[in-house]
């Protein structure tokens, strides 16, 4: 039995070039000048500073940030009504709700946006409204989803008991159903922020060109302007915003945790 | 009214999740360039879907990558799972972090360090690159799909099949791997639909003149082409049966299944 342990060693290997060197390359460009070859590289902290020194570019990540926080608080408040509403229809019912949600799902992310396009063409509605509608529109599913997956796990005998013990249905629902389906808005929250923070594509589609997002920079340095170590280092700012914003939510919610102990 | 209003809210939901799919299907049949103004029926845009070469192969890329990146990444995955389950805590521990970083990281970083990779060794971008790429992203889900399979199982069976006489490797093929089969299969699906779906990955690790179905989608979006009406209408339609078939199969067969045992009885 013991032999088996090699199989995994070729994907050691694998993951160590495919996955761990490409990351290893974003640090590395973005620490090194224009034009750098490999055997003259000096290291530098221009790209950043370049980034920080501008308030233009200042303005676009909290405005990314801004978009993705708003998302995420639409899709919790849309969403959660809709999970409850599902949890507690009848087993038939719910299967059929949740093959629902997940059916558009299985069409592709570009082809529902493009959809969007033509509907919001003459709707006279801003770009930042457009760009709204788009990202509530395709990160809602996993929301309801996280929620409605933690609430159907929750046992339903705690409701009972807040009920025998004098709860109304408003403080049983309070008190027990939603500190219990914290877990799933949570994982709703990582699965909303984090594709929103980063999309380029809605904003490109339903913003017009002037709608300009994080994702819209690093493509834009990346593909048009091909200057990849200013584009490299701003995906490195990027990822470090959402590893911060990752690690506050979850420090709340093991505030929470303590609090329920 | 109190007790419609759970009803209403979640028909207004769907109807916001079914709206832009039922306007494209609509809007593929409008007899004009209007995205708006529906002004009469025909088959034009399908006729020009089907004669337009560019757009004819982003589905054939789409499809092909798909089924080859599902093939090779359910294969690597499954082999790699296995060998996991047997390891060591560090190793297995090391195997997972790596794999968070892939599923966990923005899909355009994992994009443009692929993309940095296969320029700074001179890769020329373009088929091979996308597939490879492909394939790099899913291996991580079919591990994680296959990973609580593998936990269930109980390790006697396969002790048992080494001491009747198997080789490692016949124990592997006649006792794991049949065990295991409903995570193969749940990994090798969610690696099809992941490839099927990508956008952003694809999109940066592309070379000139391979375009899958989002890739040509986003570059011919600049002007209005109803075309792309058509072609989801057929990417819907094409989902919906295999959707369909896939929900109503296995009850049609359990159906036959508990007749024949009512018959046998």
């Amino acid at each position: 039995m013991r032999s088996f342990r090699r199989l995994v060693y070729p994907y050691i290997v694998w993951g160590s070039i495919f996955i761990l060197i490409p990351m290893f390359m974003i640090v590395f460009y973005a620490f090194i000048s224009e034009g750098n070859g490999v055997m003259t590289v000096s290291f530098t902290f221009d790209n950043f500073l370049r980034f920080f020194e501008d308030s233009i570019f200042i303005e676009v990540l909290l405005r990314s940030l801004k978009i993705a926080i708003v998302t995420t608080i639409i899709c919790i408040i849309v969403g959660y009504p809709v999970a409850y509403i599902i949890a507690r229809a009848k087993p038939n019912s719910q299967s059929i709700a949740v093959l629902l949600i997940t059916l558009p799902m299985w069409i592709n992310m570009l082809v529902r946006t493009y959809a969007w396009r033509g509907i919001l063409l003459e709707s006279g509605l801003s770009p930042e409204v457009k760009v709204y509608i788009g990202m509530v529109y395709n990160f809602l599913p996993f929301m309801i989803l996280q929620i409605y997956t933690s609430l159907s796990k929750m046992n339903k005998d705690y409701l009972i008991a807040a009920t025998d013990l004098g709860c109304n249905a408003r403080q049983a629902f309070l008190k027990v159903t939603l500190p219990l389906s914290v877990p799933g808005i949570i994982s709703g929250i990582t699965l909303v922020f984090l594709p929103a923070v980063s999309s380029f594509f809605i904003p490109k589609l339903l913003g017009g060109g002037s709608f300009v997002l994080i994702g819209n920079l690093i493509e834009n340095y990346f593909l048009t302007a091909g200057d990849w170590n200013f584009g490299a280092a701003i995906s490195l700012i990027m990822t470090i915003v959402i590893l911060i914003s990752m690690f506050i939510t979850k420090k709340f919610d093991h505030e929470k945790e303590a609090e329920n102990a | 009214m109190r007790k419609y209003l759970p009803k209403l809210y979640l028909f207004l939901i769907f109807a916001f999740f079914y709206l832009p799919i039922i306007y494209v299907i609509i809007f593929s049949f409008n007899d004009s360039r209007s995205l708006t103004n529906f002004t009469g029926f025909s088959f034009e845009w399908y006729e020009k879907m089907f004669d337009n070469r560019t757009m004819m192969e982003s589905i054939y890329y789409s499809v092909i990558i798909a089924v080859l990146a599902t093939l090779v990444s359910t294969i690597i995955g499954t082999i790699t799972a296995i060998g996991l389950s047997k390891s060591r805590k560090v190793v297995k521990e090391f195997v997972n972090q790596m794999n968070n970083l892939s599923m966990l990281n923005p899909e355009i970083v994992t994009a443009i360090g692929l993309m940095l990779f296969f320029v700074s060794l001179n890769i020329e971008t373009g088929f091979m690159t996308l597939l490879l790429a492909h394939i790099i992203f899913c291996i991580p889900y079919v591990i994680l799909s296959i990973m609580p399979k593998l936990r269930q199982l109980d390790d006697n069976l396969a002790e048992a099949a080494l001491d009747l006489g198997c080789t490692p490797w016949q124990a592997l093929y006649k006792v794991i791997i049949p065990q295991i089969k409903p995570g193969i299969f749940t990994g090798a699906l969610t690696a099809f639909t992941m490839s099927f779906d990508d956008f952003v990955i694809s999109y940066f690790v592309t070379g000139p003149g391979i375009n899958n179905i989002s890739t040509y989608v986003y570059s011919s979006v600049r002007r209005i082409n109803p075309s792309i009406n058509a072609l989801s209408t057929i990417i819907v339609l094409g989902i919906t049966i295999i959707l369909i078939l896939a929900n109503v199969l296995p009850l049609i067969a359990q159906k036959r299944r508990s007749k024949t045992k009512r018959v046998i009885e």
